[in-house]
């Protein structure tokens, strides 16, 4: 039973891609910008427009570059870039591990502080820090994640300078990683004066992308715990005599956690999209970062590569954690 | 865990200890850092969308050096060609190469470099975005230590072209060798600086050429931050992880260079103008004279840009060789409502028509072209503004596409006025706006012209045909911010370009 779900949900997955890449590979084409046209100086005159068109393959119809560019596809080839003039699978998984850190990086930060939130909410539930935290909460969430990047900056950039404002690491160093995953690369090497060089880059994005998250599941959380605290089986334990803090991490929480789960997932997708704007306001060199710079110079083929890619882990993130509920809840375990 | 004071001391500790890992400070500056505008995506300066962005040839003039040197005022001076010309009947070009600079990986830099660059860049198969000026040249050789090409098409602007956008000069060998990918991945010039490292949408870490044939620069090591957030930028030099950096709200300028940081503003070749399409009621000259004598420029600039800008009347800054200053065109509302009123309209029955503008790629440009909507209501000129990405203008400008009016920025580095007024201007020219016969006519003759003082002239009398036909509204020069710390002396260049080889400490 779990196999055949599984299997139909790659099925399923695999088409929302093919989806995904017919949709961005038309609407990148028909929506204006012409690549050729942007970088084409104003004395040039129609034959250079035409010459440059055919270069880059844009004098074909829509259909017949779409094949093109599947039997590119097919084959691993994703194209070339047409600013940077390099391979764009090449650029979009070299970029791909500084995305994933960050993204990582933020997801724990707002698991721990959402959590941390939820459970001293519920603690201390009815008094005036119950109310502190909601409001905290409701702070944290009404501001979006760059102007979060922005007053971080503020804060730790400029007031009180701690930290670094932009890039993953500071350039004067000699980096011996042979993977793109630093953060967990430095660790592993024992190198931990570049790990904290790291962090010291990437708190700041990865705390303005943790804040509205942190929130949600604060939120979430704690209102699947004050619903599982009325339960018998809660009220039962209290009786037999264990202390408030069991009764909430180890009765209520891992019932209450399953809601929070599927949350957590979908945001993480949605985490993801964030870096976009956060990776940009610090200069951070992920996909995001890649993207806009992109989408400036209207790349058709590095924007194809990291829609696809954003597309590709989106579905992943979702099969994994679709997965894991399955897993996790019992009543779905069993069928 | 409970906060109390050990644990915010803790807390403190780590903060410290994360600080100080690699933060830049004021005091001693021995590797310079530059907290630059924009993303650097290929190291090729001569071919694809890169090497004719202008936002990035400073970084490009910092590792290669084009054929001919350009000073910080606009004009040319020897740099890899000593001497250039053209023969008596202008049929050949000649150029005297410089002896004795080597390229980055220690080879000699020869004539052949200069022949078989602008070969390649001649080439279309290449990809060279200015293949049509290239073009003109053919059967490039070399004689000793000159190259000689002939002259395929007279252009009277090609040694100008050599110290402009992909005016640069690649090694040949070691381009044949390494190949357009290996390039990308080591570049190799004769610039003040090597590049060291590179990340993209990061850094680049550049180290002195200390052969280099103007003199090795005085900061052995510059890094270039890639900021593309102004915020950011701004944060970078205040809190010392950055001494330089550029393009940031005038604002901002104004409250930062007198305290903690100092600043250089100076204007640079990048105009904001109006493009006026012959459609609509813009065939109206009635209805163009009074747009342009309703716009009051200077207060436009002084109350929107901090008064940073210089006010223009043609599409030459006064920088430029063909920037004639008796060419006037005022603010004069009083003539804009007669104008209307002649033409059928007024305050109460205005004339209508879009106008169409960026929102954020350039300083204030939204606000500036909601000023002059307003300051065009009160003479009888009723504009809708459609806001555009400058992706959308440049697909529209192609296709003569564009609004009635459309706003637009202009850059110039060279000075010449060819690539000012003459491919902004010429009809024919796939992305001038304005198509009228008249106009086209005036220009033809100026593109051949080889005697240069009767060609500046004649292009001085087109902007006067310009100015006084309102065919298009030119608006301001742009003026270009420059924060860096006092311990750094930044030589600003008119071309706009931020180059770490002028920087000294100061």
């Amino acid at each position: 039973m779990f196999w055949q779900k599984l299997i139909a949900r790659i099925g399923t997955t695999a088409v929302t891609l093919i989806g995904v890449a017919v949709i961005v590979f038309v609407v990148i084409r028909v929506v204006p910008g012409n690549p050729v046209a942007m970088m084409l100086p104003p004395g040039a005159t129609e034959a250079d427009v035409a010459r440059l068109t055919a270069l880059y393959g844009l004098d074909k119809s829509i259909p017949a570059q779409f094949l093109i560019w599947v039997q590119g596809v097919l084959q691993g080839d994703f194209g070339t870039s047409i600013t940077t003039r390099q391979p764009v699978l090449d650029l979009v998984l070299g970029r791909l591990p500084a995305t994933l850190e960050l993204s990582i990086m933020a997801l724990v930060m707002a698991v721990i502080i959402g959590g941390i939130a939820a459970l001293t909410g519920t603690r201390l539930r009815g008094t005036k820090a119950e109310g502190a935290i909601d409001v905290a909460n409701g702070m944290a969430l009404s501001v979006p994640d760059f102007l979060w990047g922005l007053a971080l900056i503020l804060l730790f950039g400029v007031l009180v300078p701690v930290f670094h404002i932009s890039g993953r690491v500071t350039p004067s160093l000699d980096l011996p990683f042979t993977t793109g995953f630093y953060l967990f690369e430095s660790l592993f090497r024992l190198r931990f004066d570049l790990w904290a060089d790291i962090v010291s880059h990437m708190l700041m994005p990865a705390l303005a992308l943790a804040i509205p998250l942190a929130a949600i599941i604060g939120q979430l959380l704690k209102q699947s715990l004050k619903e599982t605290m009325h339960l018998d089986y809660v009220t039962l334990s209290r009786t037999k005599g264990y202390g408030e803090n069991h009764v909430i991490t180890r009765e209520a929480l891992p019932n209450a956690i399953l809601p929070t789960l599927t949350l957590v997932g979908v945001q993480f997708t949605f985490l993801i999209g964030g870096t976009v704007i956060v990776e940009r306001l610090f200069s951070y060199e992920g996909l995001g970062n890649m993207a806009i710079d992109a989408v400036i110079n209207r790349d058709l083929p590095l924007i194809q590569g990291i829609v696809i890619l954003f597309a590709v882990i989106f579905t992943a993130v979702n099969l994994v954690v679709d997965l894991l509920y399955t897993v996790l809840n019992p009543r779905l375990r069993h069928g | 865990m409970k906060l109390n004071r050990r644990s915010l001391l803790k807390l403190s500790a780590a903060g410290a200890a994360l600080s100080l890992t690699g933060l830049p400070a004021f005091a001693a500056i021995d590797e310079l850092v530059i907290a630059y505008n924009v993303n650097l995506p290929s190291w090729d300066p001569t071919v694809g969308p890169s090497a004719v962005n202008p936002t990035i040839q400073g970084i490009y003039q910092s590792v290669f050096d084009q054929y001919i040197l350009q000073q910080p005022d606009l004009s040319p001076a020897p740099g890899l060609l000593t001497e250039w010309g053209w023969n008596d009947d202008r049929t050949q070009v000649w150029m005297t190469v410089r002896e004795g600079v080597k390229w980055h990986d220690g080879s000699d830099f020869t004539a052949e470099d200069v022949a078989w660059s602008l070969a390649r860049v001649a080439n279309p198969d290449t990809g060279s975005p200015i293949q049509f000026v290239w073009g003109t040249l053919k059967n490039h050789r070399v004689e000793g230590n000159k190259v000689i090409a002939d002259v395929a098409q007279f252009d009277p602007t090609i040694f100008k072209w050599m110290y402009f956008l992909t005016g640069y000069v690649l090694p040949k060998a070691y381009y044949e060798k390494v190949g357009a990918e290996g390039f990308e991945a080591a570049p190799v010039g004769t610039g003040p600086y090597m590049v060291e490292k590179f990340e993209r949408n990061a850094y680049v870490r550049l180290k002195a050429n200390e052969a280099y044939w103007g003199g090795a620069p005085e900061f052995k090591t510059v890094t270039i931050k890639f900021v593309t957030d102004s915020a950011a930028r701004v944060a970078e030099v205040e809190s010392g992880n950055a001494h330089v950096t550029l393009e940031m709200p005038y604002e901002e300028y104004d409250r930062l260079k007198n305290g903690p940081l100092a600043g250089v503003a100076t204007p640079v070749s990048d105009i904001g103008m109006i493009f006026l399409n012959d459609i609509d009621v813009m065939l109206d000259p009635n209805v163009r004279k009074a747009a342009a004598l309703a716009i009051d420029k200077q207060t436009i600039i002084d109350r929107l840009l901090s008064g940073y800008g210089v006010a223009i009347d043609t599409l030459q800054t006064p920088e430029y060789e063909a920037y004639d200053a008796s060419i006037k065109v005022g603010y004069d509302p009083e003539k804009a409502k007669e104008l209307l009123a002649a033409s059928g309209y007024s305050p109460e029955n205005p004339v209508k028509f879009k106008i169409q503008t960026t929102k954020g790629f350039k300083p204030k440009d939204y606000e500036m072209v909601q000023a002059i909507v307003g300051l065009w209501r009160k003479v009888g000129i009723e504009a809708e503004i459609e806001v555009y990405e400058i992706a959308k203008h440049y697909e529209l400008r192609a296709a003569d596409q564009l609004a009635p009016a459309a706003f637009y920025n202009w850059g110039n580095s060279v000075g010449d006025p060819t690539t000012s007024t003459g491919f902004a201007m010429f009809g024919p020219s796939p992305h001038s706006v304005w198509d009228g016969a008249d106009l086209i006519e005036k220009i033809a003759p100026l593109w051949g012209e080889a005697d240069e003082a009767k060609r500046i002239a004649g292009w001085k009398e087109v902007d006067r045909y310009i100015a006084e036909n309102a065919l298009v509204i030119p608006l301001l020069q742009y003026v270009q911010p420059i924060l860096h710390a006092p311990g750094v002396k930044v030589v600003p260049h008119a071309s706009g370009a931020l180059l770490p080889h002028l920087m000294t400490r100061g």
